[in-house]
């Protein structure tokens, strides 16, 4: 047994699968209780209670939902593609997952310190869309082939202002190693990327483009083109129901959280305290569901945009300026 | 234009917007040719809800057929009421008595308010924001309040007489509409904050919708659409009935016929609603709040007449004919939600379905009230 | 056009009685009766005079044994409202659509079809509107049900 221990191969697996259960783990939790946020958070700005029935503060109520979901029976809509129908929800769930393995939560943990971190993510990331789009498309459903003919375009769309921000971002730094990249925040929050005005004055606006970026990307409000409930029903989800519609639920959460998590840790200094006191896993924590609070906060103040709007809005508004922004700092980085 | 439509193949489906669908707000089907999001043809299919209340008005008498008319647009009920009793009563040749008039006018307009609150919020969720029909439906609640304590309904009332109306009102509900005025009006700046200034609400309303004056003409589009369009026509100053003329008020028009107009003209007419209850509190008449020697069963000599009142949603009329029986010969009810949408196949066409689902929504549609 | 000039233009055309009415007391300034082959014309000039079509009423008259049709217009501009009335046999009710100067008229004329079975000549598409697509009942029809 000892021995068994002392093989590193073995600890190897030992840490994988404890990181791979936590890390499902945390994005169900997150999926659950920012669900229930989502439903809190509003009911402040909107004059009434929220749930309250289930357990103290509705506290059970993500529980009673899951339960809810999970007894419901998986229907598959006569002349669906069964297989892509029933693979769609993974194919979105499963990289939303994947992507929380190389984000640095602190100092020490971890679950993957990869050299190309970054590159990973937005490789992972990419492929949700896919996900979505063969869920609209296999649904045999009008209304859910226009969401995915939207989301398509409108992940086009907003990958590229992201990219090019994150370019100029890996300029600065010199790194795809999200550990890296937080490392060189620390000290205080004018170390922080989102305020290194020395490395390209645009970096605050930077911050805001990548912000509308993550939401587009994520499909949340103003930017919730792929459901659009007044327009398309529930869009890409129309046909599913029960836990096939949960996992397009959960995904859309996890998004958010990866989506946040990457903001902290790129532009808001991950773990570093603003002061520069007691770095750790709660800063890291507090910044991210800071970033989610807003993330609700905005779905829940804007009217959802017109869809030219949001492609016009990408391509002539925030593409130029990530364009300079690149510029910029690729003027300043060889000037000084 | 023809050369593309000839050399490009279009490819177009049909899609059903409807019967149950999350912007058509109640049993309205829109049969949807679409080229890609692009609407090629937009055809309404109405009747889901059809009751044929006008059949109801000739077979039971007329008293009978009074709750009925709240049945219609059941969220401005008032108005249909006082199209009904004004047409029965020009029928029979009944007088009012005056306060009975500013009673009617005080409540109808409170049911405005209430009318005009609801469909900003609504409006507001068909283009996908949520919070402020929360808000509205805060202020509508404390109209649903006051017209509960005087009417004893807060949706369908049945509150209006041959005659006048079957309750007085009390020094609690003149009280509670005063604060209620004074609270709206504070709240006013607070919707215009939230809603008018909202970026994305301007960018989805302006320019967006054009309902021409011409358009409301050829389809008898009435109301705030028309008024949207930058007609000044309001039957209240038009033909003007009841205890109308006696109070000072505008009629708001916006000439850009967008759904910004559309909205605004209904922000408006909000503030200038409250204007007449104030008005017509302050210049409340004593007296009775019914007429006498109003028959019980009522028997209006041989005749006929058209009566019609400015509703939240604009002209509603009724043509009564009678034959000097206790019922009805024909009750002609002439909704304007069923006018304003007959304009919607033109409206729409070549409109983007997001685009589209505002325009309807800025019609303000009360199914109900088209079925009949 | 003043009240005045619209009344003159409406007697002259053939088989009009107009009867200036006590808005008061009627709801309408002007009521026209006309024979149904002018109602094309009424609706012409009604359409020249800036007016919108507000409805189109069905009447059955069934001791006479005809049926009558009022058209209701008005004026934005000046308020006036003007209602014209023509009289259908009840066995073949049938008289020309105005659908073409007020689109609007299209949905109220199949309403009319619906409930009294009034065939509109010329109309673009005379199929049920409220009732049932498969109605062949016309319910507001006097003898309907009895």
């Amino acid at each position: 047994m000892m021995t068994l221990l002392h093989n590193d191969f073995v600890l190897e697996i030992i840490r994988l699968v404890l990181y791979a259960v936590g890390l499902i783990a945390f994005a169900a939790f997150n999926a659950a209780y920012l669900s229930l946020l989502e439903r809190k958070i509003p009911s402040w700005f909107q004059l009434r209670y929220g749930p309250k029935e289930v357990g103290w503060w509705g506290l059970l109520q993500p529980v009673a939902d899951g339960i809810k979901l999970l007894t419901k029976q998986l229907l598959v809509q006569r002349g669906a593609d069964v297989v892509l129908f029933k693979l769609a929800p993974a194919m979105v769930i499963i990289p939303a997952i994947m992507c929380l393995a190389t984000i640095p939560f602190s100092e020490t943990l971890v679950p993957r310190n990869i050299n190309l971190g970054l590159l990973v993510i937005f490789s992972f990331s990419a492929i949700h869309v896919i996900g979505t789009m063969l869920g609209g498309w296999a649904s045999y459903n009008k209304y859910a082939s226009i969401a995915a003919a939207r989301v398509v375009a409108q992940n086009i769309a907003y990958e590229i202002p992201l990219l090019l921000i994150l370019v100029s971002l890996v300029m600065i730094t010199h790194s795809f190693n999200l550990h890296t990249i937080v490392d060189q925040q620390a000290g205080g929050f004018w170390h922080w990327n989102v305020l290194r005005l020395s490395a390209s004055p645009l970096m605050p606006v930077a911050f805001i483009i990548y912000f509308i970026c993550m939401l587009a990307e994520s499909n949340r409000a103003p930017f919730d083109m792929v459901e659009a409930e007044s327009e398309l029903i529930a869009g890409a989800f129309t046909e599913y129901s029960g836990m096939g519609f949960g996992l397009f639920f959960i995904a859309e959460y996890a998004n958010i959280v990866v989506g946040c998590a990457l903001g902290t840790i790129l532009f808001l200094g991950g773990w570093h305290c603003p002061f520069g006191l007691l770095p750790g896993l709660h800063w890291f924590l507090i910044k991210m569901y800071f970033l989610c609070f807003t993330v609700i906060w905005v779905r829940w103040s804007f009217p959802r945009t017109q869809f030219y709007g949001l492609l016009n809005l990408s391509w002539k508004v925030l593409i130029p300026i990530a364009l300079a922004n690149l510029m910029i700092t690729a003027i300043m980085l060889k000037l000084f | 234009m023809s050369i593309e439509a000839k050399s490009i193949h279009r490819e177009t489906f049909v899609i059903n917007l409807g019967p149950q669908h999350p912007a058509t707000h109640g049993v309205l089907r829109i049969k949807l040719t679409m080229d890609g999001e692009y609407i090629d043809d937009a055809e309404p299919i109405i009747g889901y809800g059809h009751r044929m209340h006008e059949k109801m008005g000739e077979n039971r008498t007329y008293a009978k057929f009074l709750p009925n008319t709240a049945r219609m647009d059941y969220v401005a009920a008032l108005f249909n009421s006082f199209g009904y009793v004004g047409a029965v009563e020009r029928l029979a040749g009944i007088t009012v008595p005056e306060r009975a008039e500013y009673i009617r006018v005080i409540t109808a307009e409170l049911n405005r308010v209430a009318s005009h609150l609801l469909w900003a919020g609504a409006f507001l969720i068909d283009l996908g924001g949520f919070t402020p029909l929360l808000y509205t439906f805060d202020d509508r609640e404390q109209i649903l309040d006051l017209l509960e304590s005087v009417t004893g309904a807060r949706l369908t009332f049945c509150y209006y007489r041959f005659g006048g109306v079957c309750n007085d009102i009390d020094d609690e509900f003149v009280a509670g509409t005063r604060q209620f005025i004074t609270r709206l009006r504070s709240r006013m700046p607070m919707y215009h904050a939230l809603i008018t200034k909202n970026i994305i609400f301007r960018k989805r309303c302006e320019g967006i919708g054009p309902i021409t004056a011409d358009v409301c003409r050829r389809y008898g589009g009435t109301g705030p659409v028309l008024r949207g369009a930058g007609v000044a026509y309001d039957v209240r100053k038009a033909e003007p009935y009841s205890a109308y003329p006696q109070f000072d008020f505008n009629v708001p028009v916006y000439p850009e016929s967008d759904c910004m107009a559309r909205y605004l003209v209904r922000m408006d007419e909000i503030v200038e609603s409250l204007r007449i209850i104030e008005q017509a509190l302050d210049k409340l008449p004593a007296g009775p709040v019914m007429a006498e020697k109003v028959p019980r069963f009522l028997k209006p000599p041989k005749g006929e007449c058209y009566f019609n009142v400015e509703s939240a949603r604009g002209s509603f009329g009724v043509r009564a004919i009678s034959d000097g029986t206790d019922k009805a010969y024909r009750m002609k009810l002439r909704s304007p939600c069923f006018s304003n949408l007959s304009l919607f196949q033109e409206c729409s066409r070549g409109m983007l379905l997001a685009d589209a689902l505002a325009l309807l929504g800025s019609l303000d549609l009360v199914i109900p009230d088209i079925d009949r | 056009m003043t009240l005045a000039e619209l009344s003159t233009q409406l007697q002259a055309l053939q088989g009009s009685t107009v009867t200036a009415t006590d808005h008061s007391k009627q709801g309408v300034n002007l009521d026209v009766t006309i024979t149904s082959n002018m109602i094309p014309e009424v609706a012409r000039l009604m359409g020249e005079a800036k007016f919108a079509l507000e409805a189109i009423t069905g009447v059955d008259w069934l001791a006479e044994q005809q049926i009558e049709i009022v058209y209701d217009f008005t004026c934005y501009a000046t308020g006036v409202r003007v209602a014209a009335r023509t009289r259908v046999s009840r066995e073949t009710p049938e008289v020309a659509s105005i659908s073409a100067v007020h689109p609007g008229a299209n949905w109220h004329e199949r309403e009319s079809h619906d409930f009294f079975g009034i065939t509109f000549t010329g109309h673009p598409g005379l199929i049920p509107l409220l009732l049932p697509e498969d109605a062949d009942f016309h319910p507001l029809r006097k003898d309907y049900g009895t």
